[in-house]
């Protein structure tokens, strides 16, 4: 589902791609994708009564959450360190500041006018916050209801409740977010590959200075490329 | 949790400008994320009560069973098949087919179910065999001091003082809701203790034996309390039932 075949690119030829996801960033994409469903499935298995009687074993399923879920922010610390988790903080401060821009596309939501956004639009920068405030509340809620000892009754119902409409909302968000994925293939594609076409960062992401060409190891110190204007008021080429 | 890449990572022209919005947004959560902690339980009790069951049911730990099996299976025997066994220190062991279960004085009860970790099923209907009826058709030997359960899944065990057995509120569950007790529920037979957390309440019930001690259960050589009493046990305080 991921591949396609060779000749979709035809009329992208190689030199008309840019970078668009660094191999770091994509590597921490497919393992966090990869803990969250597992985290999902075995939720399932422990919550929802047909799943939970069919698979059972509650031990074990209970510890592959736990573990699972802990290793979601302990995977995300470790690979956004360092040279290595540079491409990654760099996106994650794009994704944390709004201009007027991000407003403007929010009040526009299902109106069909057109207002440029940069690498990211006001929608992914609001399901980055959210995911990552969720990824902070569950993991501080599981500690609690996994390791309850020490905590007071009140907290540990409390993080029950918290745990649960959290995931929920999360579980609606990455279903939003798949669906948006599965929807524009070019998009998915590049979170293998990468790359994505200079015609598709036009369209989605005008004020989005392009980078190079991904080549290895560059990412940190990139050739000038064609510069795409300054950031503040540039209207789409189209 | 937020890092300004410095000059070299992003060329000068894209130094993320703007407001932080991203860093409100996760404040904003953990904030409301501590008021759910506080406030969360007692507004979705108050939610549970004032809608039906139903609507309750499908919202998170909303009012109905969870279903909890330790093995990898759903236990399954058929009534004509089922066969509930009393050995250890009894004058006369017995072998109870249900119909022969269904045959003694039933008893019913109406509570709560309570799980320890913390969801609860008010109001439970449940019908079935006082235990202590059953402890006194087969005679309990003396320096009895406890019974030990065991379950056709194989491995789940739990445990009751004889004290705590004879009460009235302790009985064979043969029909729950008004029905049979479906596999999912423990059935055909299984126990309900209605003063104690539902993990006493063994599922699957096909053995008791009566010991000269307690031998702590699946879940109690696992870290919970013996003496399951709701609300004074498990450091929970919940109601106490019925």
């Amino acid at each position: 589902m991921l591949r396609s075949p060779e000749g979709a690119h035809a009329s992208t030829p190689r030199g008309d791609l840019v970078s668009r996801f660094h191999l770091s960033e994509r590597l921490l994409h497919w393992v966090i994708a990869l803990l969250f469903g597992i985290c999902m499935v075995t939720a399932a298995a422990l919550y929802f009564d047909p799943f939970a009687a069919l698979v059972g074993r509650r031990e074990t399923v209970k510890a592959l959450h736990v573990y699972a879920g802990l290793a979601i922010p302990a995977v995300l610390v470790a690979m956004s360190a360092g040279r290595w988790g540079r491409p990654f903080r760099d996106d994650a401060a794009r994704l944390n500041r709004w201009t007027h821009h991000d407003r403007r596309w929010l009040r526009r939501l299902g109106r069909d006018s057109f207002v440029p956004q940069g690498k990211f639009n006001a929608g992914q920068k609001l399901n980055a916050a959210f995911t990552a405030g969720a990824i902070v509340l569950l993991v501080a809620t599981g500690v609690v209801m996994r390791w309850f000892d020490p905590f007071p009754l009140w907290m540990r119902t409390g993080s029950t409740f918290v745990h649960d409409w959290t995931a929920f909302a999360l579980l609606f968000t990455i279903a939003g977010h798949m669906r948006y994925a599965f929807r524009d293939p070019d998009a998915l594609r590049s979170m293998v590959r990468g790359t994505i076409s200079r015609e598709w960062a036009a369209r989605h992401a005008a004020l989005w200075h392009l980078p190079p060409l991904e080549h290895r190891g560059t990412h940190g110190h990139p050739s000038p490329g064609p510069a795409r204007g300054d950031d503040s008021d540039v209207e789409p080429s189209r | 949790m937020q890092t300004v890449p410095d000059e070299r990572a992003t060329p000068a022209e894209e130094q993320p400008a703007g407001t932080p919005v991203g860093r409100r947004v996760i404040l904003s959560m953990l904030g409301l994320g501590a008021l759910g902690l506080v406030a969360g339980p007692r507004l979705q009790d108050a939610f549970a009560s004032s809608v039906s069951s139903d609507l309750a049911s499908l919202l998170p730990s909303g009012g109905r069973f969870r279903i909890y099996t330790v093995v990898g299976f759903l236990p399954e025997r058929s009534k004509d098949a089922y066969r509930l066994t009393v050995t250890g220190m009894v004058d006369r062991p017995l072998e109870l087919t249900y119909a022969a279960l269904t045959e003694m004085t039933p008893t019913s009860i109406t509570a709560d179910f309570q799980c320890v970790t913390g969801w609860r099923v008010p109001d439970v209907p449940w019908v079935g065999v006082r235990l202590a009826d059953i402890l006194d058709a087969a005679g309990v030997k003396q320096g009895a001091k406890a019974l030990r359960f065991t379950s056709f899944d194989g491995v789940y065990t739990e445990s009751l003082t004889l004290d705590q057995a004879r009460r009235n509120d302790v009985i064979v569950a043969y029909s729950m809701e008004g029905g049979d007790i479906s596999s999912p529920h423990g059935g055909p037979v299984r126990l309900y203790v209605a003063p104690m957390y539902g993990y006493k309440s063994i599922k699957w019930l096909d053995g008791i034996e009566v010991t000269d001690a307690v031998q702590p259960g699946y879940w109690e050589v696992r870290g919970y309390d013996v003496d399951a009493w709701v609300g004074a046990s498990n450091r929970r305080s919940d109601a106490p039932i019925a």
